[in-house]
């Protein structure tokens, strides 16, 4: 006789991808939230903001004046024992990148929602990833979402991960802007006790508030013990790689839907992989499909976490392709090639693989993808192996 | 002071013990050493009130030395001594004396 798994059951609504992260934020409904409005970041911050005016949060929710005052104000309320939290996106994250550092290196664990938007100029507030990319090396943990669905669950997972402790660092998940955050999609909904019962309380091991244990947050630190800090925020990283899909299990056993840090899509007998951040996923698994339909080998490596790089993950699941293209949605000017790649590169030629490799750099600014694009990516990489191919290939870039 | 590991350090540089700054001797930044005239010092304790440092050492209400550990030399006492008692000598030069003249 075998029993069949119950997961808890969601309501399914629609909802578009700020809504949604807006959705997770109340059913998490954090000690503190600050935060400044940003497109395409927007409706997450407006959205919040009713569920505080009609009380159906306890957040004290600050409304700051630019976005290094949200962060700063997050970092406070997070030395102070709270869960804090802020949304934003494009020039917003830029605008912050000098605190991101301190909330990292201060092992707070703040979660942001970032619907990435590209960064001026010129002025587009379109998505591309160059805002998240920007921050990448700041120490927090970076998510990538490619649906709706798994934004709204990485919204929830973020603060387990963040103040699992032996993380204890901040934690962003990105959705993809417009594409994700402005686009409707029917997904499943927690009930709010579930969410409440999956993060739990936080017990701070140190806050500022607690008067019979007074603590010293962000005093100087020089040559005598800042690399020391400074390794620990990497073993920090480098037990992320162990939590993350620990967390992932733990939320999939409760609702059938499992994270790991990366995803292989047809990937077991492929010969030829994309390898990708993002929604640009969800198109790529529609061509793999129609691709099989042909019978050609073909699969997908989804990059969920990009921060912790998961090295052993990705090499392991794309050691022996023939020829592997590796999609960038954003660039690193003066650079050989663009922030996925290099790592992928990196894994692979460290773990002893040298299979063929192109980077291509896609969506830039908002411009559109298409399946038969992708397609020209899996043409392509049959007259790839073997070669490292440079340089870096723009897909859609006119002449 | 041994310095230690980073496995045995609180994570974020993180002070996690109170009244702690005495164990930072600032004493090593001192490039300057007030030396003081007891002939002239009437004891006023104007130097106790203003150095920022609490290194002004005092017994019974009268000027008793300066902690040395902790003196940075920034040369306020000598600044503010309305009697003109303290002089701020180069440390270096002290140094080569602390044995035979100078409370230590």
């Amino acid at each position: 006789m075998t029993t069949r798994t119950e997961y808890v059951k969601g309501t399914p609504v629609a909802l578009d991808g700020d809504r949604a992260v807006a959705e997770a934020m109340r059913q998490v409904n954090p000690d503190v939230v600050a935060a400044y409005p940003i497109t395409p970041q927007t409706e997450i911050v407006q959205r919040f903001s009713e569920f505080v005016a009609n009380g159906e949060v306890d957040t004290e929710f600050i409304a700051v004046e630019s976005e290094h005052a949200a962060m700063s104000a997050c970092i406070g309320a997070s030395a102070a024992g709270g869960r804090a939290q802020t949304a934003t996106a494009g020039a917003g994250l830029a605008l912050m990148w000098e605190v991101t550092w301190v909330a990292a290196g201060t092992r707070l664990p703040i979660v942001m929602h970032v619907v990435n938007r590209s960064l001026s100029a010129p002025l587009n507030i379109l998505c591309d990833h160059s805002d998240s990319m920007g921050v990448r090396d700041a120490g927090w943990i970076q998510l990538y979402a490619e649906t709706i669905q798994e934004a709204y669950d990485d919204a929830i997972q973020a603060v387990r991960i963040a103040e699992h402790p032996d993380v204890m660092l901040p934690t962003m998940h990105t959705l993809d802007g417009f594409v994700l955050g402005h686009s409707l999609e029917r997904i499943e909904v927690l009930p709010d006790e579930v969410v409440r019962g999956f993060i739990g309380t936080y017990n701070p091991r140190y806050s500022l508030l607690d008067v019979d244990h007074p603590v010293t947050f962000g005093p100087n630190d020089y040559h005598d013990y800042f690399f020391e800090h400074r390794r620990q925020q990497i073993e920090g990283m480098e037990r992320a790689l162990d939590v993350i899909p620990q967390i992932g299990e733990e939320f999939g056993a409760l609702t059938g839907r499992r994270y790991g840090l990366v995803e292989g899509y047809q990937l077991d007998d492929a010969d030829f992989a994309i390898v990708a951040l993002g929604s640009i996923n969800g198109t790529v698994k529609v061509v793999v499909d129609e691709l099989r339909r042909q019978d050609r080998k073909v699969g997908l490596l989804k990059v969920r976490s990009f921060r912790p790089f998961p090295a052993d993950k990705v090499a392991q699941a794309l050691g022996g392709k023939r020829a592997i293209a590796v999609l960038d949605r954003s660039f690193s000017f003066g650079a050989q090639a663009h922030p996925l790649f290099l790592e992928v590169l990196t894994a692979l030629y460290t773990h002893g693989f040298t299979p063929g490799m192109a980077n291509y750099v896609f969506g830039l600014g908002g411009r559109d993808t298409l399946p038969w694009q992708i397609r020209q990516v899996y043409d392509d990489l049959a007259e790839l192996e073997g070669v490292v191919s440079a340089p870096v290939r723009y897909l859609t870039v006119r002449e | 002071m041994t310095l230690k590991g980073w496995r045995e350090i609180p994570i974020g540089g993180l002070i996690i013990d109170a009244g702690n700054s005495k164990e930072y001797e600032t004493g090593s930044w001192r490039i300057k050493r007030p030396v003081v005239d007891m002939d002239r010092c009437s004891h006023c304790l104007i130097c106790w009130v203003y150095c920022p440092d609490s290194a002004i050492l005092v017994e019974d209400t009268r000027f008793a030395g300066i902690d040395l550990v902790y003196c940075k030399g920034c040369g306020i006492c000598a600044s503010e001594c309305p009697r003109k008692a303290i002089t701020m000598v180069d440390e270096a030069q002290a140094r080569k004396g602390d044995h035979d003249d100078h409370q230590d």
